[in-house]
């Protein structure tokens, strides 16, 4: 198929359709209205449903509801959104049902603003709602890679039965940039035989997050965790010129974009920079973090937040390199120039190799 | 050859299908290319924005901070955005809602009253964008016209393809205009 030039919103549409995504259930907020603007007129076309919800709480429990049919669904919104949401998700992850959440982030705390952020890192990553969860969460750097990821969201959901969220922001929802679908496969989908599918000669299936018995939630907790430990293999990443680096960027998404420009642009002057960009942030991929960073000196994380990331880098290399922080927030973007200063600045200083 | 341009003024002029039709054109090409617009509480009458890279290489980071080249429809425009251009860099300006001398003294600027043009030549002041398109596809063949009108029959409906031959039209006074007139600032305020 030739490649057409589309926004990531749109593309994120088009290729959950194409992984066999037949229900959207979500609320309006910018960044992120062509996801629901593009499924209102596709999902129809293809036998699906599309409601907008009277509220983001009631988006979320649609979700929970159609994934427990066996459903291929999906409900995306930006921060404010995704906070709301947050109790239907942590319900999924406890009734393990398989589902994608897209959050294009934007500014906050609170309403925020709608110009691009990170700072739901956290949000994301650790967790959210309340009890012991984890999302599998993915962050697309390109609109390209939105498609590629897309499609795997939906089989992760289904082959951990849990919630994936896929991590964007206000620019990587708004650009446009050339991507290209592959055609749409007629794979065989898992069987969901947890599925309540109306108990015509099995036993009911039950679908619940409540274990009223300590032990009972507890062993589920257990059942729980050796699942988010199982997603370990899970892990994707991307090296760029980090064989012979001195001093790594690190950073996911539109900020890993600017920081590639900076790698260039460093080496174009004689520094030795690498780019290392997690593209799961959980599971995160510590084990290639940790080869990438092997001779560097120091860590530059670069990050549209007040530094997120910047904590699981320090934590994942084990405090054993000194990692700096480069953010922009409320929806300003780091520019190239100022976050070459940085680097600049770092490896002049000689105080690279301090910890900040 | 890397190509980013910034191209801006009111919503309602065409400056963001004006972006789209470029990195289209790019496509066409076979080239790397990516739009970003500006989004936000903007309406017709607003001011909007889009930066659009063009490039033979893999495009690494798609926001543009310093363009090398800044096409401005309004006023705010090139207020605003007049100090980020590349030294040496380009300013095509619609002067005929443009009533400023830009203080740069570095930059290859270039002035059309695209808007009186549009209405005059063409009847219609809606292709004003496609004459300082057709002006920039001159001066930086980053495109070529046929890319300009293949992407227009992508981009634009079936039932819309009538108005492909008034936007060639509107194309073809731009370049017209811009060979041989684009100077050094400094030349043009005597």
């Amino acid at each position: 198929m030739a490649k057409v030039l589309m926004k990531g919103n749109e593309a994120l549409a088009e290729a959950a359709i194409r992984a066999g995504c037949r229900y959207f259930f979500g609320y309006p907020i910018t960044p992120q209205n062509e996801i629901p603007q593009y499924l209102a007129k596709r999902l129809p076309e293809v036998g699906g449903v599309f409601v907008q919800a009277e509220s983001e709480i009631a988006a979320i429990n649609m979700v929970y509801g159609a994934a427990g049919a066996g459903a291929r669904v999906m409900t995306s919104s930006s921060g404010p959104g995704i906070s709301l949401k947050q109790e239907g998700i942590t319900y999924m992850a406890g009734a393990e049902l398989p589902c994608v959440i897209v959050n294009i982030q934007r500014g906050g705390p609170g309403l925020g603003g709608i110009q691009p952020a990170q700072s739901d890192y956290f949000q994301a990553v650790k967790g959210g709602g309340h009890g012991d969860y984890r999302l599998l969460v993915l962050a697309p750097a390109t609109v390209q890679e939105m498609v590629d990821l897309m499609e795997k969201a939906f089989d992760l959901a289904d082959e951990y039965r849990n919630p994936v969220m896929i991590l964007g922001d206000g620019i990587l929802g708004q650009m446009m940039e050339p991507v290209e679908f592959s055609e749409e496969k007629e794979t065989l989908r898992q069987e969901k035989p947890w599925a309540t599918t109306g108990a015509k000669g099995r036993n009911p299936n039950i679908i619940n997050s409540l274990f009223l018995d300590p032990a009972e939630l507890e062993k589920h907790n257990h059942h729980l965790q050796q699942k988010y430990d199982r997603m370990g293999k899970e892990v994707l990443w991307e090296n760029y010129q980090t064989n012979d680096a001195e001093l790594i960027l690190v950073g996911y998404g539109t900020s890993a974009r600017i920081a590639k420009a900076v790698v260039d642009q460093a080496r174009a002057q004689g520094i030795k920079a690498g780019l290392f960009r997690p593209i799961s942030l959980f599971p995160f991929p510590k084990v290639a973090l940790q080869e990438a960073c092997k001779k560097a000196e120091c860590v530059l994380t670069v990050e549209m937040s007040m530094g997120q990331l910047v904590e699981d880098i320090r934590y994942n290399l084990e405090f054993k390199v000194p990692v700096h922080l480069y953010g922009r927030v409320g929806g300003m973007v780091p520019a190239t120039r100022a976050v070459l200063e940085e680097v600049k600045r770092l490896v002049n200083s000689g105080k690279a190799g301090e910890n900040p | 050859m890397l190509h980013e341009i910034i191209l801006a003024g009111f919503g309602g002029q065409g400056v963001m299908s004006m972006g789209q039709l470029l990195a289209y054109a790019g496509l066409v090409e076979g080239k790397r290319v990516s739009w970003i617009p500006s989004y936000g509480p903007e309406m017709r009458g607003g001011t909007a924005n889009c930066s659009v890279t063009i490039s033979d290489e893999e495009v690494s980071s798609p926001i543009i901070t310093e363009p090398d080249t800044l096409i401005v429809l309004n006023r705010p425009s090139l207020e605003k955005f007049e100090q980020d251009v590349k030294p040496g860099g380009r300013l095509l300006i619609n002067s005929s809602l443009i009533d400023i001398e830009p203080k740069r003294q570095d930059l290859k600027v270039l002035k059309i009253p695209v808007t009186e043009l549009g209405r005059e030549i063409l009847g219609n002041n809606r292709v004003s964008n496609m004459i300082i398109l057709g002006a920039f596809v001159e001066l930086t063949r980053a495109v070529s016209l046929e890319s300009v009108i293949g992407a227009l029959k992508k981009v634009l409906p079936e039932y819309r393809h009538n108005l492909i031959p008034l936007n060639r039209k509107a194309l073809e006074t731009g370049i017209e205009l811009a060979k041989g007139r684009e100077f050094l600032h400094f030349r043009s305020c005597g």
